[in-house]
């Protein structure tokens, strides 16, 4: 109830990617951000970040939606970025091996290589960013638990995730219940109490917010227990989806977008693509 | 970590832990005078459940956990950093037989248990895990990717040992029997 | 021929934690197709008797049995947990625990899930059920946006999916309003009728229990069971509030008119009650006897509210809107209507937890300009569970941490929190850890919390919810004692008999509205309101009017204050 527009989370629509099953999302997803892990080829990485905004607009998600998020990631990165570079201005030249001097500026000599470098980070930050927002805004909480049990994952850790969407909205009302009521008490939580007094402020709150939960989670394995739940060695799922031909069309996709990376390795002889020898 | 003996009631602690972590994440970071490092009340609180569940719940929640609430705030997540947080709750939970914290008793010598497994548990997944995996994976500088990891060590260790022991503290004492107590005019 | 499902034999038990046997040499048969109430006070045992039924014992709490426990046939130390769930269905006390699925849909096919059904089966037998108890509406929707009775539907027919020759539901009308709690047990009822299920209800709300025919009472104190009687035969040997449970309010006021019970053949609900002009006599001689005590005199007003709501955000239906009343000082008020219809958020207001589209002033001050932490010197607020408020190991630290953190002297604050745990009766505790308390005592150490910073109003969610009744005696009584002593109360409370024994004030609220500000017993004479409000009228209402006495709202404004003296003489 407090800042929830501040959170992300499944706001229910009807375009392409609504239909597509949470499986294939979630495959999808993993597939493109690993290969965007492996790879540094700026070709490759300039190309999923056009596909990932052409799937942005078709899935009609507003600016508004996520224009805090993107901000906030941006800002992280920039920072990032002016840390990479104070700590190791010569990197660039060390993975390209080739100086081409920008600025003059001692240690902080600043190569093209080195800004070459960072542009690449950069993409590969953000590149799979709208992807994964996407998988998040356009994917019911539902399913997510099914099709992560689909990929592999075992059921109970797979119904634990379930439990904890289940369950955020809970817990972080009662965070604010009781941080009201603590408040009440007195304690201080703004800016202008002390480091000390804010830590043992914010302990008054997480204390009891523990506790009960502790006992809440004897009081649900208990009622989890009584209709069965871990009984067998696998468990069906009242929401899965069954798949269609658009699905396995994109998880091929999918899959052919990691060969690619595959093969540029062997093109680059390693991870970098090199436009400097 | 593929589970098969996990129990009802462990599959019930990693979803509502994980459910905690995530609020805590979002809402009990408190900035500090020093530029970009925040005091992060969430890692006692993850050391507080592996201590009571053991290592294959902490190893869960703080992976679970730390991935919900990195893709909930920023829509990304950081494999590498999610990796570190499980193995700190993994170190940490191990310790969870020698503490024994549902006995009520958290002495001298439980303080000092936990604080060593606790350092060690933070040494491992700030310097050499999560450093490791940036490297791997974005291929940062080394000497950044270290210098982050000792100071992020440095900041939850301290964290945990103030905040987390008297976490652990408080829950070994709500085990307190009731024998021993009387009541006074 | 009757069929016995389940047998107690000699049966004791004890919890590997606790010193004493909970349970003592317990014999007991249950039949096929019976409903049955087992009652019984906090610690009585009766929730142990439904864990062996359920299998929870011995197989989660563990402890040593002796005797035995068979449940259909099948004996509950040789049975594992998921074969007795196939028998015994549960519904607990927690919907919040019990209510696991992210939509209602999933968690009603949260057991087939867990029996790998194919996925049409289960859609099948969801749609059944779902429909069977008029939920079919509510398929998509998360818990958050559910009422609590609704939440309880919903258990309901996440355990009939099993269909299960046994319903166990164990307090299933701690968290209800009035009204959803009658709904409730009506449906109970059907079902029961329909399935021919074994219905046990483990409750001490006993009257409320009984608006639906019963087979058998049991009532359990001590580990042992004292009586097992039909409802009738159990009402008319006055055992129950020697043993912890209230007696049904037209009995007690029978009683107090002096009419013999023993005369009455069926006692087990006004309607059964003969019409008989010399009981109709005896209550209209005894309501003439009693001298109501005068209204008390207007005092200045405390808190005005003007144009008082919150929005929570742009989906809320029924926000709370335009509340205008004014507190008085000395007042105790009880704030009532069905859930979800803004009591809660109107407290907050108050506190300042949440922002006010409104006007509140205190003794004359906007509130606007003062901070939660600045309006906790005037008015306190305590939360339902007290679990969520309490932050420190010790009583007397949780007392003092308001005092601390307003930078008392150390020896001034232990003189004040001395003189309010004195007041709360904690004292000969104040060394205790509070995870050592009961409940009615935690709670109690959450108002003596409040109470230390010496408020002007206190406002408390929902003080006795799930508390039997010397609990809920011990609470109420303190806080007619605390306002006695001149401090304004405002409750929020479903519960109608406490509303008009305790509150001189009611505010009722349905659908964010302000409905009706005025006297408690003149709020449940109108029928409008009662609907509306999701309130019920008590028997001492229906008793009158069956028995056409003059004026049946001074019949019971008569009882209560005869009440009142006796537990003030």
């Amino acid at each position: 109830m407090h800042d929830e527009s501040q959170i992300l989370g499944y706001q229910p629509g009807n375009s392409f990617i609504y239909q597509l099953n949470a499986t294939t999302k979630l495959v999808f997803m993993l597939l493109v951000s690993i290969a965007c892990m492996i790879t540094y080829d700026t070709r490759f990485l300039i190309a999923i970040c056009v596909l990932s905004i052409f799937l942005f607009k078709e899935a009609k998600i507003k600016w508004s939606q996520i224009s805090f998020i993107v901000k906030l990631i941006v800002a992280f990165m920039i920072l990032n970025l002016i840390f990479v570079f104070i700590f190791q201005p010569s990197y660039g030249e060390s993975i390209y091996y080739s100086k081409s001097i920008l600025i003059h500026a001692g240690y902080f000599t600043l190569t093209l290589q080195e800004v070459f470098y960072l542009f690449n980070l950069f993409l590969k930050y953000v590149c799979s960013i709208p992807i994964v927002l996407l998988f998040l805004l356009t994917t019911n909480p539902s399913q997510f638990a099914a099709s992560l049990n689909k990929i592999g994952i075992s059921y109970k850790i797979s119904y634990a995730v379930s439990l904890a969407l289940r369950y955020i909205p809970d817990i972080q009302n009662s965070y604010w219940d009781i941080s009201a009521a603590q408040q009440a008490r007195g304690i201080e939580l703004s800016k202008k109490a002390s480091l000390g007094k804010r830590i043992k402020g914010t302990l008054n709150i997480i204390m009891p917010l523990i506790f009960s939960s502790l006992e809440r989670i004897d009081a649900i394995s208990t009622a989890m227990q009584l209709r069965r739940f871990g009984s067998k060695k696998k468990r069906t799922w009242y929401v899965t989806q069954s798949f269609k031909k658009e699905d396995y069309l994109v998880m091929i996709a999918a899959v052919i977008l990691v060969l690619i990376v595959i093969v540029l390795w062997q093109l680059n002889h390693g991870r970098f693509y090199n436009p400097f020898i | 970590m593929k589970n098969t003996g996990l129990s009802v009631k462990n599959v019930v602690a990693i979803g509502i832990g994980s459910a905690i972590y995530v609020i805590l994440a979002r809402f009990t970071s408190i900035p500090t005078p020093i530029p970009n490092t925040n005091i992060e009340l969430v890692f006692p609180f993850l050391a507080l459940f592996a201590a009571i569940y053991g290592a294959k719940v902490g190893f869960i929640v703080g992976f679970i956990g730390h991935a919900l609430s990195d893709f909930i705030m920023y829509g990304q997540t950081w494999w590498s950093w999610v990796l570190a947080t499980a193995i700190l709750g993994w170190i940490i939970g191990l310790a969870a037989k020698q503490l024994d914290l549902k006995n009520g008793i958290f002495g001298l010598k439980q303080t000092i248990i936990f604080n060593i497994v606790q350092i060690i548990a933070n040494i491992i997944a700030w310097v050499v895990v999560a450093p490791i995996g940036d490297i791997i994976i974005y291929s940062e500088p080394a000497n950044k990717v270290f210098v982050q990891g000792i100071s992020a060590t440095l900041s939850n260790g301290l964290t945990i040992m103030i905040v987390g022991t008297l976490l652990l503290k408080a829950y070994a004492d709500t085990k307190i029997k009731k024998g021993s107590l009387r009541k006074e005019d | 021929m009757t069929n016995t499902i389940i047998e107690f034999k000699d049966f004791s038990f004890q919890y590997d934690s606790q010193a004493e046997p909970t349970l003592k040499h317990l014999n007991l048969a249950i039949n096929q197709g019976e409903m049955l109430l087992i009652a019984g006070p906090s610690g009585s045992g009766k929730s142990t008797i439904g864990h062996c039924i359920n299998g929870l014992i011995p197989n989660i709490d563990t402890g040593n049995i002796t005797g035995e426990c068979i449940i259909n046939g099948k004996n509950i130390q040789e049975t594992n947990l998921f074969d007795l769930s196939f028998i015994t269905s549960t519904i607990l006390q927690d919907t919040d625990s019990q209510f696991i699925g992210l939509t209602v849909g999933e968690d009603i096919a949260f057991a087939l899930e867990n029996d790998c059904q194919p996925q049409n089966r289960m859609k099948q037998i969801v749609h059944r059920w779902a429909d069977e108890l008029g939920i079919e509406h509510l398929l998509k929707q998360a818990p958050q946006n559910l009422s609590g009775g609704q939440k309880q539907i919903v258990a309901l027919a996440g355990v009939m999916v099993d269909e299960s020759p046994i319903l166990l539901f164990d307090e299933p009308l701690a968290n209800l309003d009035p009204a959803s709690g009658m709904k409730t047990m009506a449906l109970i009822n059907r079902i029961q009728k329909e399935l021919n299920a074994t219905v046990i209800i483990i409750e001490h709300r006993l009257e409320e229990v009984m608006s639906q025919p019963l087979d058998r009472v049991i009532l359990v104190n001590d580990g042992k069971i004292v009586a097992d009687k039909t409802p009738n035969d159990l009402l008319h040997n006055n055992l129950l509030e020697k043993n912890g449970v209230r007696n049904p309010l037209y009995l007690s006021a029978l009683k107090k008119a002096q009419i013999d019970l023993n005369q009455i053949p069926d006692l087990t609900s006004v309607n059964a009650l003969p019409d008989d002009r010399e009981i109709a006599r005896k209550l209209q001689n005894w309501q003439d006897k009693i001298t109501i005590t005068g209204e008390k005199e207007e005092t200045h007003s405390l808190l005005e509210l003007k144009g008082v709501g919150h929005r929570y955000n742009k989906l809320q239906v029924h926000p709370l809107h335009d509340v205008t009343t004014t507190i008085n000082q000395g007042d105790f008020i009880s704030i009532v209507g069905q859930n979800g219809a803004g009591k809660t958020t109107l407290c907050r207001i108050i506190c300042g937890f949440i922002s006010n589209e409104g006007l509140i002033s205190f003794n004359g001050d906007d509130l606007k300009q003062y901070s939660i932490k600045e309006r906790s010197d005037k008015i306190g607020y305590v939360m339902q569970d007290p679990n969520q408020m309490i932050s420190q190991k010790m009583i007397f630290d949780e007392v003092a941490l308001g005092l601390r953190l307003r930078g008392y002297e150390e020896n001034e604050i232990q003189t004040k929190v001395y003189e309010t745990l004195k007041i709360c009766g904690l004292y000969p505790y104040r060394h205790w850890p509070i995870s050592a308390l009961s409940f009615g005592q935690k709670k109690r150490v959450t108002i003596a919390a409040i109470l230390v910073l010496d408020p002007e109003l206190l406002i408390l969610d929902e003080p006795t919810a799930g508390q039997d009744w010397q609990t809920y005696t011990e609470i109420m009584n303190f806080l007619k004692q605390l306002n006695q002593q001149g401090k304004t109360i405002m409750i929020i409370t479903h519960d109608m008999h406490l509303m008009m024994e305790y509150t001189n004030r009611s505010l009722a609220f349905a659908e964010g509205t302000l409905i009706a500000d005025t006297d408690p017993i003149k709020l449940l004479t109108e029928k409008a309101l009662i609907k509306k409000a999701a309130l019920k009228r008590t028997s001492l209402y229906e008793l009158a009017v069956k028995y056409r006495l003059k004026e049946p709202n001074t019949f019971v404004r008569a009882y209560i204050d005869a009440e009142r003296d006796e537990k003030h003489a």
